[in-house]
């Protein structure tokens, strides 16, 4: 086995669909655009092929860094590589932005061609079947008749559930870390909170704020500080910040004092910069919508009949938001229809972010499930 | 299971090929306490079952991983409440019951999960067990290599203890192999020349 390496400069693809897509939601849109990235070889047989889904503020940039940004890593670059556990000297790994992604692909900020205006509020609700639609439809553009794997995070690992339900035929292994079956009212409530104080802000506009020349920043910046607490456990804050303060002493006044407070201010700041506000009102609402079972008078097992895919489901000890409780629940409904599956609940104290780290004993579990995966 | 392009590289080990030979092939198992799971891999290779290991420790559990088995991260003497009644042919658990805690708690699981149930544990009542007992010391032997203070086997039994207790559980036994300190099957004495004792067991209707 090679030494893992960084996979250097990568490019990002476009691809435009023009079959209409009839969106959960009953809206229509007659086209779209999907901005993407491959990494590795797609091998003659076509059967190496495995697609990377993100989470609530991922995107296509899943590996590897762009031109001239030494530091732009994608953000499973420690996953995703040559040499790494899913490894691209294998595999012909793809990662996609989302329909109503705010990096490229189309979303509330593109221009609708029928106004000539951003969509802003128009742009369709989308749901994680919508987004398994867009996904099968860059497959076919580039000629992938099966994935070895689908794979996915949180919100990501949703969409490795729903591809396995909606293609079963068409996906051999599901990876689905860190992910539920269906919000529960708390992951909903705190999803609720962080939309409202995107909505409530005086700049948002209804979602029209990009006709204003303006943006709903302190809006997106207090949603993102909830999400970030939320996505990190008791025992990490404690450990990183503790009560530390920033100028060692108390100042009695309510500018930052405690590391935290600091931590949590630069965090939302920086995705306030980087994110669309329509988009993460999006994808809050994606997650609280999914739930496979609703069909099925809420039973899972019954939802899962239809699957064929093996499936390594992953939950992280520390994790509240996506508790290992959840995920137990989808290997009990795979166990049900006697499904390949392994199920791993690894100790971490870093909670819901979890996924996105570097723990060693979690990527060793991931890259011997990858590493058995023949094509 | 997962597609495996490696050949099984296993030993073959006498108490797996005991417990194959009660397994019907094709069959639906249920193996608790999988270890590394070197037995489902040996069962799927040699009787072509499909199955689950059930683990609880992270390095057995990638040890699965690295064997090609299905493997489910769950506390047994939490019980088995994953996995629906009457949903497997076989549950086995080999080796793993004089650790557990819950032991009257794991036998009425096998019963209600399996059609049939496969235990296997260190007897007892092997006669250099008795021997050290008598010469004042707990035994430390082939199929009990601990001390009595670094054991994780916290409820060690004879194969007497174990029929009763499957008397008492409502299981009746369908069948009994003992296997010697040169794996050959005992039948004069079982309970004191025996080390290793299998059994396969049903639910009394």
């Amino acid at each position: 086995m090679q030494e893992p390496k960084s996979l250097g400069v990568v490019t990002p693809q476009y691809v435009q669909i023009v079959k209409p897509l009839q969106l959960k939601s009953g809206y229509v849109l007659e086209s779209y655009h999907l901005v993407y990235e491959t990494y590795g070889q797609l091998n003659a047989a076509r059967s190496n092929a495995v697609l990377i889904c993100h989470a609530l503020s991922g995107n296509h940039h899943v590996a590897g860094v762009y031109a001239g940004k030494e530091k732009s890593f994608g953000w499973w670059d420690n996953m995703v590589g040559p040499g790494k556990p899913i490894d691209t000297e294998r595999f012909f790994v793809i990662g996609v932005n989302n329909l109503g992604g705010c990096h490229g692909s189309t979303g509330p900020a593109s221009i609708d061609t029928r106004t000539g205006q951003p969509y802003g509020a128009s742009f369709p609700m989308v749901t994680v079947e919508d987004w398994v639609e867009t996904q099968a439809q860059l497959a076919d553009h580039l000629g992938i008749e099966q994935f070895a794997a689908v794979v996915g995070g949180s919100l990501g690992g949703m969409q490795a559930l729903q591809w396995t339900l909606d293609y079963p035929e068409k996906v051999r292994h599901a990876v689905v870390v860190a992910a539920a079956a269906k919000l529960t009212a708390q992951n909903i409530a705190f999803n609720d909170v962080a939309r409202q104080a995107i909505m409530t802000d005086q700049e948002f506009y209804g979602g029209n704020y990009y006709a204003y020349g303006t943006l709903p920043r302190r809006g997106l910046r207090l949603a993102r500080m909830l999400g970030h607490i939320t996505y990190l456990s008791d025992d990490s804050m404690a450990a990183k910040f503790g009560r530390s303060l920033r100028k060692g002493e108390l100042s009695f006044g309510f500018d930052v004092e405690f590391e935290i407070e600091s931590y949590l201010r630069y965090q939302g700041d920086k995705f306030a910069d980087l994110f669309d506000a329509n988009t993460y009102l999006l994808m809050t609402k994606a997650l609280d919508y999914f739930n496979p079972a609703d069909s099925y008078n809420g039973d899972l097992s019954a939802a899962f009949r239809v699957v064929m895919s093996n499936f390594l489901i992953v939950s992280f000890t520390s994790d509240w938001r996506f508790s290992p409780e959840r995920s137990r629940e989808i290997v009990k409904a795979l166990l049900d229809n006697k499904i390949n599956v392994s199920y791993a609940e690894v100790p971490t104290t870093h909670g819901h972010d979890s996924f996105l780290m570097e723990t060693p004993y979690y990527h060793q579990l991931v890259r011997a499930y990858m590493d058995n995966i023949s094509f | 299971m997962n597609e495996i392009t490696k050949p099984a590289a296993i030993a073959l080990r006498p108490d797996f090929a005991a417990i194959a030979e009660w397994i019907k092939p094709g069959a639906k198992i249920l193996d608790l306490g999988c270890g590394d799971g070197s037995l489902l891999r040996y069962l799927r290779d040699t009787r072509n079952v499909f199955g689950y290991g059930v683990e609880i420790e992270d390095e057995n559990l990638l040890k699965c991983f690295h064997n090609g088995i299905n493997v489910i991260q769950n506390d047994l003497e939490a019980g088995l409440s994953s996995f629906e009644s009457d949903s497997f042919d076989y549950v086995i658990l080999s080796q793993t019951l004089q650790a557990m805690r819950n032991t009257e708690g794991i036998i009425q699981e096998m019963l209600r999960v399996g059609k049939e149930g496969i235990v296997s544990f260190p007897n007892f009542g092997y006669w250099k067990n008795r021997m050290q007992v008598i010469a004042g010391h707990m035994p430390v032997s082939e199929t009990l290599p601990y001390h009595w203070y670094d054991t994780p086997n916290i409820h060690l039994c004879t194969m007497g203890d174990f029929e009763a207790l499957c008397h008492q559980c409502n299981a009746r036994i369908l069948e009994r192999r003992v296997l010697n300190a040169y794996n050959r099957p005992v039948v004069f004495l079982p309970n004191l020349m025996g080390i290793l004792a299998f059994y396969r067991f049903e639910r009394r209707l």
